[in-house]
């Protein structure tokens, strides 16, 4: 199966005959099969122009999806298949074309020197327009109650406000997801911190603790990134670690200082990037603001609507942001 | 190590004089360990598993996963070998999916009304309407169909592979003896321990997801062909003999249809495990309804991740309930024929065609996310905490974590490793055989070489502190059952809803419940492991003979010294069956603990797939694996074979 039907208007009987054709011709063998060309099976059904766009599990990703996928589904006439996946795996099913984008990407250097630039089956797309930043954050009330926790020179005094059953005995510093970049353990070992890293595993069980945390108004410290949308539900403060420097991080063990500002990127599998037409076309020109990511977020997360219906609300409402896109 | 276990296995035999068997085995057993602990005591000192008894796999792994990556569009292998699988699979797929799609939703759900009506009859004909319909009622209608054509080429592969390896195993003894140890093997293994390999050879995406599920879901067949085959009554086997037909002829007209009802078992055990697959298999691409679920957890809706879930356990109950009526042998009800049905499925789907009414339509949705959300919050949010009295939920999984996770970790982590492994031989070998006490031990040996020790112990406790409450909410349950029928009735679609649920809807929950940590992990656990366990509780205590109860009642014995003097010994089997599939199905869901903050092995494993990273993932993979193992081995009572001739 190439990707790109060359007659999209292949009624689905003939589709069937040629699908069952195509498997005997298969197992019968002739030529190699190449497994770097190969779309998902759920892809251009019923002979539509299709997209494959991956999502990955933080609401902002998804976002960018939802408005992409709305436009190029109710402006473009392409019908979008969207794929979970994580970040590194999304890398390499970009490489092989099993999906076609990746709209926002928070820095993945060896992913990049090997797809982009030694193989050449992956191609930058552009910025996305939003800013990403890491840190640990303490909620707003507590902040308020102690001035001086928001710097981790102070952290160790207030330690014991930390303590759960999981963290015997020292502060909690709760991380999240195992796919996101995180230097906690070798920070809390390099700046002697009290505390114990715990790993809540995925995304949604973080956030629950957040807000089962805020309800009560108890004390938390924690791994966190903006954008985020629960922001604006738990109101946060940066807990200030030693000044980002060029290449502090670059050795994981040695890590010693706070992550850094990152402008997040988007990427295409290069096939894609050449024959996409006007889909890929849409997809480098895709750039928004952390206002507007954030709005459709919190559409989704917040007020519950489905991503769909909270990008057709944005998109009605921002015209003149995503016609630039079209042009 | 092996010098370890060397002196267990060549005693075999345990010495004549003593009364018990299982007392010369555990005296055996203490000699050994008078003789070697103190030397390995002071070779290796420490609790931990020794650091130079391990082996580091990371180098090799990582290499392996870089020349994969490197050679995947170029070598051979891939080009001539899994190239063809994986695009075979893929043009199947797509095949059964546009198929769907075009028969629309009206010719779907009639083609299933009709399958339903033929093998099990009308009022299963009308569940099977009503689940499909429920599936375009939530707007489930496209991943419903996405996961059902993975399905439906998932299982017509295992069944296939499954019928094979299960008749070559039914006809040849020697292969039967080959494969009965990886089958049973296979059967212990968490699902997710497949994920990784699959996914460093076939990368993210469906073909992916529909080997891994294949490889879960055909063991049940081979093995329950196998037995319909040796099941054989020998008696109408010898009749047919005696008419002098070949032997072809022999399997084909008696063996065969003589196995039917082993057959149809092994399909719908194969359905069930397929779909369980096909939901996680979401983690590495599957798309279709288990990949709703997941995306609904970003956005932490548990609402959309029920609405989601709910089409999953309809097709689970649809399938188990049409297979297990089609393979029960009950006299099928006179109803129109195969082709007939094929007909009026065209006939429909053709009718919904020209009418244009393909897609369900979209004014025909019911919205349960939002009811379903607020229910939830309203729950976790009066129970989490201060409650009056007892406390909230938080309180009890912070002094469940407190007194009953962490001195169990504490304690497992401070025994001597060697004593661990003695430990695990003397239960293994006390219900079994000195070789199923082999391979349990060295089972918990390969973890430590495998260098994950520690997180091993760590997981282990969390299984064992699950397995504990299963067992004592389970057993309390079961006996409820099996004593009233109207609970049993009562609590079958609750047990059907647990069983088949993917797991991920309730993550939310549980840590809305209990917090991030050890004690949400293992209240998934519990949930997932409980049915399974009431059901054989509940089925081992109604199958006691009834002459032994009735023998009791006429002594004048009271209902409870019914239940604990008669009933309870004698379904002690059952009872022993039910600790060891706690056992596996706990382990099965120590990766979905990983999600909640349970750490250890299962963290390192969600970890692997996440960030791609073999070297973890498969090391934690595997040793999930191995205490699969030796807990399946410590917990499976297995008779001695009669030895042939002696």
């Amino acid at each position: 199966m190439t990707k790109h039907p060359k007659s999209t208007k292949l009624s689905r009987r003939t589709a069937l005959i040629a699908a069952g054709a195509a498997t005997v011709s298969l197992l019968t063998g002739c030529g190699a099969a190449d497994m770097t060309k190969q779309a998902s099976p759920f892809a251009n059904a019923q002979g539509a122009k299709s997209v494959t766009l991956s999502v990955q599990s933080w609401v902002g990703a998804q976002s960018n999806v939802a408005v992409a996928q709305y436009i190029l589904e109710h402006k473009l006439g392409y019908r979008v298949d969207t794929v979970q996946v994580d970040e590194v795996p999304a890398w390499d099913a970009l490489s092989q074309g099993r999906v076609d984008a990746i709209l926002e990407d928070w820095g993945h250097p060896d992913q990049e020197k090997r797809y982009v630039e030694d193989k050449k089956t992956i191609a930058r797309a552009g910025d996305l327009g939003v800013t990403g930043h890491i840190g640990w954050f303490v909620p707003t009330y507590l902040a308020k109650q102690h001035p001086d926790i928001t710097d981790w020179k102070n952290l160790n005094k207030y330690a014991s406000l930390f303590r759960t059953a999981e963290s015997g005995g020292k502060g909690q510093l709760m991380d999240g997801s195992p796919s996101y970049v995180t230097n906690d353990k070798a920070l809390v070992q390099n700046l002697k911190l009290n505390y114990q890293v715990v790993f809540a595993g995925s995304e949604a069980a973080q956030i629950t603790q957040m807000k089962q945390f805020a309800k009560q108004q108890k004390p938390f410290l924690t791994y966190w990134y903006s954008p985020q949308w629960l922001f604006k539900k738990v109101p946060m403060t940066e807990v200030k670690l030693p000044p980002y420097k060029d290449g502090c991080d670059a050795d994981a063990a040695k890590v010693a200082c706070a992550y850094p500002h990152t402008p997040l990127q988007k990427y295409l599998n290069a096939g894609f990037a050449k024959s996409g037409g006007k889909a890929a076309a849409f997809l480098k020109k895709f750039k928004w603001t952390t206002e507007d990511q954030n709005d459709v977020s919190l559409m989704i997360a917040d007020e519950k609507l489905s991503p769909q219906d909270a990008a057709k609300k944005w998109v009605d409402s921002h015209p003149d942001v995503w016609k630039r896109w079209l042009t | 190590m092996a010098t370890l276990t060397v002196p267990t296995s060549t005693r075999a035999r345990a010495p004549r004089v003593l009364k018990s068997r299982a007392a010369g085995k555990l005296l055996l057993l203490a000699l050994v360990a008078a003789v070697l602990a103190p030397w390995a005591a002071t070779q290796w000192p420490g609790a931990a598993w020794p650091h130079d008894l391990t082996v580091s796999l990371d180098k090799p792994l990582a290499s392996a996963s870089n020349w994969v990556i490197d050679n995947r569009d170029s070598h051979p292998l891939f080009l001539y070998f899994f190239g063809y699988i994986s695009n075979a699979v893929v043009l199947s797929v797509r095949a059964v999916y546009l198929t769907l799609l075009a028969a629309g939703w009206t010719g779907v759900t009639v083609f299933g009304a009709l399958v339903a009506w033929r093998v099990a009859g009308a009022r299963l004909a009308a569940g099977t309407a009503i689940a499909f319909l429920a599936c375009g009622a939530l707007g489930m209608w496209v991943p419903t169909m996405q996961t059902l054509a993975l399905m439906v080429v998932a299982v017509l592969a295992s069944v296939v592979v499954g019928a094979l390896l299960g008749l070559a195993a039914g006809l040849s003894d020697r292969l039967d003896r080959a494969l009965r140890p990886v089958l049973d093997t296979m059967q212990v293994l968490p699902a997710f321990a497949y994920l990784l390999p699959v996914v460093l050879v076939f990368g993210i995406g469906v073909p992916a997801a529909v080997l891994a599920t294949v490889v879960y879901a055909a063991p049940p067949m081979a093995r329950l062909t196998a037995l319909g085959l040796r099941g054989a009554d020998p008696e109408v086997l010898e009749a047919v003999e005696s008419l002098g037909s070949t032997r072809r002829q022999r399997l084909l007209t008696a063996r065969i249809p003589l196995a039917r009802g082993e057959l149809l078992l092994g399909l719908n055990q194969t359905i069930m495990m397929a779909l369980s697959m096909a939901t996680i298999a979401s983690i590495i691409g599957a798309a279709g309804l288990g990949d709703r679920v997941y995306q609904a957890l970003a956005s932490v809706d548990v609402g959309a991740a029920l609405a989601a879930g709910i089409p999953i356990v309809l097709l689970a109950v649809v399938l188990d309930r049409v297979t297990g009526a089609a393979g029960d042998g009950t006299t099928r009800p006179k109803t129109i024929g195969w082709a007939y049905a094929l007909a009026v499925t065209v006939a429909v789907a053709l009718a919904a065609r020209l009418l244009g009414r393909l897609d369900w339509p979209s004014g025909w949705n019911l919205n349960i996310a939002e009811p379903v959300d607020r229910a939830v919050d309203w729950m976790t949010s009066h129970l989490y905490s201060g409650v009056p009295v007892v406390g909230g939920t938080a309180d009890w999984a912070g002094h469940f974590t407190t007194w009953v996770l962490d001195p169990v970790r504490g304690g497992l982590q401070w025994l001597p490793w060697w004593s661990v492994l003695l430990i695990v031989a003397a239960l293994a070998w006390s219900i079994g055989t000195w070789r199923t006490a082999l391979t349990a031990v060295l089972a918990m040996a390969a973890i430590g070489v495998l260098g994950v020790w520690g997180p091993a112990l760590d997981t282990l406790s969390q299984v064992l502190a699950a397995v504990a409450v299963t067992l004592v909410l389970g057993f309390a349950t079961g006996i409820a059952a099996a004593r009233s029928d109207r609970v049993e009735r009562a609590l079958r679609p609750v047990l059907d809803v647990f069983q088949t649920m993917p797991q991920f809807v309730y993550l939310i929950p549980v840590v809305a419940l209990f917090g991030v940590g050890r004690a949400p992990a293992v209240a998934a656990a519990v949930v997932y492991a409980l049915p399974a366990v009431v059901r054989i509780t509940a089925q081992g205590l109604r199958q006691v003979d009834p002459a032994a109860l009735e023998a009791a009642r006429s002594l004048g014995a009271t209902g409870r010294q019914q239940l604990w003097q008669v009933q309870l010994p004698l379904a002690r089997r059952s009872l022993l069956l039910a600790v060891n599939q706690g056992v596996v199905l706990v382990l099965a869901v120590v990766i979905i603990g990983g999600l909640v903050g349970g750490g250890a092995l299962g963290y390192s494993t969600v970890f692997g797939l996440a960030q791609g990273d073999l070297a973890t993932g498969l090391v934690a993979g595997a040793a999930i694996v191995c205490l699969g193992l030796m807990l399946d081995r410590v917990t499976q009572p297995t008779e001695r074979r009669t030895k042939k001739g002696a």
